[in-house]
């Protein structure tokens, strides 16, 4: 069966074949982050692939993956093209390296995984909020739901975390 | 993983010098051309033949690029009474023109064709816009889940990361950045072709309207409506026709970074592909940045110019934002960038008219506002004042450098003669 849903008004869909994603976003929509375990070298990867991008193997499992990250780098959209985002503009979209497999396997690798910043009840962030996040803030994850079977993750301040100032681009 | 190997400079000694364009041609630049994208093909190609001297039936092979955007070479070849022995119509926007031109010089090594017309031809702002408005898809689906539900949709927003990691690492400074737009836009204002000939500030440049921090408006190229259309064949024949040669040192053709699918899962994000493309081109063409006379680096947007000569080593990794501000890159300076005004003022054809313009840089024959000698040819006065002139004293050696995203680099040295 494929798989539809719908963020911000925007048309989702998976289609039958597509056995990766569908596994990604299912367990998303219990709002269960997990990604692809190499059933050879034991690496973790994101997003899905049909292979290990280190060795090749076709063998993974889906493996429960911890959520929180520190922003590596954004952008911020002050002229959205999408007219799903353009009344949610200015909106940031965030690079986070996640702790998990951060340096692994060399220095320059992360799981950096890319969504907006949303508020804590998941929706867009409003200017005040986008202004507080930048390169080095700590964000969690957390899920939006969007129909049967799917779920955007997306990432909101961390409010637990020790917060380092942000880098942001000096122009405001 | 791929970046765990060293690259492997393949260095076909043999092939250098062996090949060379001979002929040049676009149309003019346009927002809102009112023709077909088969029309605007066979319009550059036809000038591009007119330049060469060339007679059309002498073209037997043909490649062009586009991203769906183009009429492919079949309708294109007819309407020019040219019957082809090699033909390829290859997906790819920025970067392609190097790259084809080394499948070109491919082709012809292999024996399937003699000569060769390269062609882009596309209305990047009356067709398909080369910004995406208007063409957001009606449903997400796949592996597009992973960024077009986050509006990471269109270049400028999939290039941010990398340009805001650039400025954390380095330090590099908005009004750094915002000097390739001017000096730019002071090259083409000697450009009577040029779309956008006024000349900027580094303040007009921060007071644009933000569109994708750190990307102002006047940081992004211009949408257009273009046809361009080089011609290339062995260099032993290219002597019989109209121009001294361009001949091709040397190429390096779509290389990349790792994970093309989500290529920032690798870091240092601050760098792109050109780190293993330097190491393929130099050595395919046996000299090194500290050679080249004029560049010719892909400026989608003010930072690609940035990036592109940084990581072939024009300066050290790092220094790019110096590098661009410093009046080097300028006409009068030690090396300028984009004579024409490239990509942000001249007009977007993803990098075929920065080949063009070099081509005719190593010619002599620069096409500016400088009066014509009774050879034909333009007499030029090296004043760069606005207006003036913009041919390079002496142009020995070329380099373009193209940039499709972070993940995807060609390049290719030209040399007179």
């Amino acid at each position: 069966m494929s798989v539809t849903g719908m963020y911000l008004g925007m048309n989702l869909a998976i289609p039958e074949n597509d056995e990766l994603n569908r596994s990604y976003f299912h367990y998303c929509a219990a709002h269960d982050f997990r990604l692809q375990r190499c059933g050879s070298c034991d690496l973790l990867r994101y997003p899905p692939t049909t292979g290990c991008p280190w060795c090749m193997s076709t063998e993974s499992e889906w493996h429960p993956v911890e959520g929180k990250g520190e922003v590596h780098s954004y952008g911020e959209v002050h002229h959205a093209i999408q007219p799903a985002w353009k009344a949610h503009t200015p909106y940031l979209f965030l690079l986070v390296d996640l702790d998990t497999q951060k340096g692994v396997p060399t220095e320059h690798d992360a799981l950096r995984v890319l969504a907006n910043l949303v508020t804590a009840d998941g929706q867009p962030a409003p200017p005040e909020l986008v202004r507080q996040v930048g390169i080095g803030t700590r964000v969690r994850m957390m899920f939006i739901d969007a129909g049967e079977g799917i779920a955007i993750p997306q990432w909101t301040i961390d409010q637990d975390a020790d917060q380092p100032p942000p880098w942001r681009y000096p122009q405001e | 993983m791929a970046e765990a190997k060293p690259v492997d400079g393949t260095t076909p000694q043999y092939l250098r010098d062996k090949y060379a364009i001979i002929g040049v041609g676009e149309t003019p630049f346009m927002r809102g051309s009112g023709k077909t994208t088969r029309a605007l093909g066979t319009w550059a190609i036809r000038n591009a033949i007119a330049d060469a001297g060339i007679e059309p039936g002498e073209i037997d092979g043909m490649l062009s690029y586009s991203i769906g955007d183009s009429t492919a070479t079949p309708f294109v070849a007819g309407d020019l009474g040219i019957r082809l022995n090699f033909y390829m119509d290859c997906f790819g926007g920025g970067s392609s023109t190097e790259a084809l031109l080394g499948l070109a010089i491919g082709a012809m090594e292999a024996g399937m064709c003699k000569m060769v017309c390269i062609y882009r031809a596309m209305n990047g702002y009356s067709g398909r816009r080369i910004g995406a408005t208007g063409r957001t898809p009606s449903t997400i689906s796949g592996d597009g889940l992973h960024m077009a539900p986050y509006g990471f949709f269109s270049a400028g927003q999939r290039f941010a990361f990398t340009f805001m990691r650039h400025m954390y690492d380095y330090g590099t400074t908005p009004e750094q950045v915002a000097m390739v737009k001017v000096i730019h836009s002071e090259h083409a204002s000697n450009n009577p072709k040029a779309l956008y000939p006024r000349r900027v500030t580094v303040d007009d440049v921060l007071s644009s309207r933000m569109i994708v921090k750190p990307l102002h408006l006047l940081d992004c190229c211009l949408e257009t409506d273009n046809g361009t259309a080089i011609i290339v064949t062995n260099a032993q024949s290219a002597y019989n026709y109209r121009h001294t040669p361009a001949r091709v040192l040397g190429v390096v053709g779509r290389c990349n970074w790792p994970r093309m699918d989500m290529h920032y899962q690798h870091g240092p994000i601050s760098s792109w592909a050109a780190q293993y493309a330097s190491k393929i081109l130099w050595p395919n063409a046996g000299l090194g940045p500290e050679e080249i006379d004029v560049t010719g680096a892909y400026d989608a947007f003010t930072f690609t110019t940035l990036l592109g000569l940084e990581d072939f080593g024009f300066c050290e990794k790092g220094a790019g934002g110096e590098y661009v501000s410093s009046g080097i890159t300028r006409l009068g300076g030690a090396r300028p960038n984009n004579t024409s005004g490239g990509h942000l003022c001249e007009g977007y054809t993803h990098g075929m008219n920065l080949v063009i313009e070099n081509v005719r840089q190593l010619r002599g024959e620069i096409d500016d506002s400088c009066s014509i000698g009774v050879d034909g040819k333009p007499k030029h006065t090296y004043d760069y004042r606005e207006g003036g002139c913009r041919q390079v004293k002496d142009v020995a050696v070329t380099a373009n450098i193209g940039w499709a995203g972070p993940i995807t680099c060609s390049a290719a040295v030209l040399r007179k003669g």
